[in-house]
């Protein structure tokens, strides 16, 4: 079971690196605001994979939950923000 | 218990690599947000329940409900958000050209 979550780490892994790789190049504001919107989401997962790799699943869910109230904050502030402002 | 959650999470890491994949791929902005605000919702969901399974009976699995639960309820209110931002600032949403 261990090694199966090490590969599903690693392929969420290539996905992150993938999506911010694209949210980098990308010259649009909002493609960058949901590409860093499921960088968040699959940072959340992760975490929950890493608390089941290093046996600490107690400790990481408080982390994966913090995570994900943050990530869902930052994204409802920043669409308020430039709400009104002109599409690049 | 083990292989429903192996089952689960394996589907899960299938839809949030398929949302990815949508995002790096699709022409517009709104059609990246279909793949990424419907994919990654299922995916997280799904995984996150994997891995309640793995963690048995207990007041953690009980947690990793509530963190799933949180993300289905919050992933689509962050997407209607940015798409309203995304249509009151002006952005046209792509429709294929005349010949493609």
């Amino acid at each position: 079971m261990i090694a199966f979550v090490a590969v599903m780490c690693v392929f969420l892994g290539a996905a992150i690196i993938a999506t911010l790789w694209a949210v980098v190049m990308r010259p649009n504001v909002f493609d960058r605001i949901i590409g860093i919107g499921a960088v968040g989401t699959h940072t959340t997962v992760l975490l929950a994979f890493t608390g089941v790799l290093f046996r600490r699943l107690d400790a990481f869910v408080d982390i994966a939950l913090t995570y994900a109230l943050l990530n869902f904050i930052v994204t409802l502030a920043v669409a308020k923000y430039i709400t009104t402002r002109k599409a690049a | 218990m083990a292989v429903l959650g192996a089952i689960l999470i394996a589907s899960g890491v299938f839809f949030l690599i398929a949302g990815t994949i949508g995002y790096l791929r699709l022409p517009d902005f709104f059609t990246r947000m279909h793949a990424i605000g419907k994919s990654d919702t299922l995916g997280a969901l799904l995984s996150l329940l994997g891995v309640a399974c793995l963690a048995g009976w207990s007041l953690l699995a009980l947690k990793f409900v509530i963190v799933a639960l949180f993300i289905f309820l919050a992933n689509p209110t962050a997407t209607h958000a940015i798409a309203r931002a995304g249509l009151l600032s002006g952005l046209v949403p792509w429709t294929r050209k005349d010949g493609e």
